[in-house]
């Protein structure tokens, strides 16, 4: 089986910008792809040249992971361009070496701990906007914190927090409560009205960041919008 | 002074800079930095305000009196410095240069220092000498400077106290914190707004202005916020929004009245990144979006008037022109910011 552009596109749908809680390929992030036999090369690029470092290596080495998982490839070769630490990222994923052997000196542990921060903020801000969804269909406080996991509506946001949730390693079965405060417990009605002002706080400093990457990436490479979505 | 329909706005611009990022002043590292300065300005502006490269580069004092004053309403421009001497040989942004231009306009800038904690006893008796020369009411605190092989500082790092503890001696209480991308270590979140909280703690008597409102962090920076009641909301970067994302402006200054209340939120125009003229114009005919407005509620013509001008006017013992001042007893506190369990 031989693998194909369209398939590497989609494995790095699977890889997101670990801050704005996006995929690659949405973001705009992905510029190019070749496809060599059980060789791929992927080329990336971000909205600014002092992108966080640590999150950069992210993406990278993610993307080199979710590409190497498909099926017929051996090495997926990831170019991080333009950026000022693109050097030690490229380098140091393609030799498989973590993050503190990528900026020896200059970090004092590896980004699972990053990681799981943003994984908590990206579960607060997409439970923000469920709950204010089921309150505009008319369901009320209490039945919101008396739902489980499978009784949120079907979507993105459900599926992305049942997804994050696993990450966490909180509770995410069906019968788990939809809706958990950011240490994974479950969240109680005398919290509620400050989960939820808080919850929508999350997901607009997220929202607004993400416009704010893509205005910076369309400005840098002078993109159309139409190229900023096919990218 | 900004007036419409008979109100009149006295205008702190919180946040100014007189940079030199020519070519011949910069290596790659300061080249990146600039350029990527650019694409904020060209990103955000309205077309009409988007300047050439080259002035942008390096833009003339008379530029800069024309945009900030003559033009652009401000009565008084604080200059805020950012050394950056790993990236600009001779400075970005030097207090001794703004100093330069500020002792041409009497009355019209007020000229900030900075310090950075990993120069030691050198860069104590450095702050002494910025307060002699310059009578520095206040600092601008990059935690994200390189320096040699580092790559940043935190608030909470314990150098950083004799300097503050000697901010405090010398009453140098303006504390303006930028973040940016780069920090050691640098596996950690280097936009995290946490030092401050620290910081703040440690020294009630300062008042921490966070540039750009902690973004990208609006959340950490607003729940420290309802915490620390000497931080403050410093609106540099925010406000270009108002032109190309108005809804989200909305939601922004919502956000930050309700978390730390009309009496902590600063107006900066970040100039020369963006300028004056068109922000103001905009935030005085700006108004919460109806659709927010419920949760959000609205904007006053009394809270434009002290985030423009009349909250930076009371950190810097500004004299406000008769008639234009709030009395005292109309501050309120922030419905975000009594007392609860952290969210």
């Amino acid at each position: 089986m031989t693998t194909t552009v369209p398939d590497v596109l989609d494995a790095l749908t699977g890889v997101r910008d670990p801050e704005l809680d996006q995929n690659l390929v949405e973001l705009g992030f992905v510029t190019d792809v070749q496809v060599d036999g059980p060789v791929v090369a992927v080329r990336l690029r971000l909205p600014t040249y002092f992108c966080a470092p640590n999150f950069a290596f992210l993406m990278v080495a993610d993307a080199r992971r979710a590409v190497e998982g498909l099926a017929g490839v051996d090495v997926a070769r990831i170019a991080l361009e333009d950026h000022f630490t693109a050097g030690e990222i490229n380098e140091a994923v393609g030799r498989d070496a973590t993050f503190t052997e990528a900026f020896p000196g200059e970090a004092r542990g590896e980004l699972d701990d990053l990681r799981a921060l943003f994984r908590r903020k990206a579960l607060t801000a997409r439970q923000g906007r469920l709950c204010d969804g089921l309150l505009a269909a008319g369901r009320s406080e209490e039945d919101l914190i008396a739902m489980r996991l499978d009784g949120l509506p079907a979507g993105p946001d459900a599926d992305r927090c049942r997804e994050l949730r696993h990450e966490l390693g909180y509770a995410a079965g069906p019968g788990a409560p939809a809706f958990v405060l950011a240490d994974g417990a479950p969240l109680t009605a005398g919290e509620f009205a400050r989960f939820l002002r808080f919850a929508r706080l999350v997901a607009r400093s997220l929202d607004g960041n993400a416009h704010l990457c893509r205005g910076l990436l369309k400005t840098r490479y002078d993109l159309t919008d139409h190229e900023e979505v096919a990218a | 002074m900004y007036e419409k329909d008979g109100e009149q706005f006295f205008v702190v611009d919180g946040h100014t800079h007189f940079w030199d990022a020519r070519p011949e002043n910069r290596n790659k590292w300061g080249e990146g930095f600039i350029a990527c300065f650019y694409d904020y300005h060209r990103n955000l502006s309205p077309p009409e305000y988007v300047w050439p490269k080259e002035k942008y580069d390096r833009y003339t004092e008379e530029d800069m009196v024309h945009d900030l004053f003559e033009i652009g309403y401000d009565d008084i421009a604080i200059m805020q410095p950012t050394y950056l001497t790993d990236f600009f040989p001779n400075g970005f942004n030097t207090t001794e240069q703004d100093a330069e231009v500020a002792a041409k306009y009497p009355g019209r800038f007020i000229v900030n220092g900075a310090f950075d904690p990993r120069d030691g006893e050198r860069g104590l008796d450095e702050l002494r000498r910025l307060k002699d020369t310059y009578a520095i009411q206040g600092v601008k605190l990059y935690t994200a400077e390189w320096k040699g092989d580092s790559r940043g500082w935190k608030l909470s790092d314990p150098e950083a106290r004799p300097y503050f503890e000697l901010c405090e001696e010398l009453g140098i209480k303006n504390i303006h914190v930028h973040k940016g991308p780069t920090i050691w270590p640098l596996n950690r979140d280097a936009f995290d707004v946490h030092d401050v909280d620290h910081a703040a703690t440690e020294f009630p008597n300062l008042n921490f202005i966070v540039e750009h409102c902690g973004l990208p962090r609006l959340e950490d920076f607003c729940w420290i916020g309802t915490q620390e009641p000497n931080v403050y909301a410093g609106l540099a970067v925010v406000m270009p929004f108002i032109h190309s994302r108005p809804k989200y402006f909305g939601q922004v200054v919502g956000e930050l009245l309700y978390w730390l209340g009309e009496d902590r939120i600063l107006f900066g125009s970040d100039y020369a990144i963006w300028q004056p003229k068109w922000l103001i114009e905009k935030f005085v005919d700006f108004q919460i979006p109806e659709d927010y407005q419920s949760e959000l509620g609205e904007i006053s013509v009394e809270q434009k008037k002290k985030i423009l001008g009349l909250n930076a006017a009371k950190l810097y013992d500004i004299e406000v022109p008769a008639g234009m001042e709030i009395p005292a007893e109309r501050e309120q506190v922030a419905i975000g910011s009594e007392p609860v369990a952290p969210a």
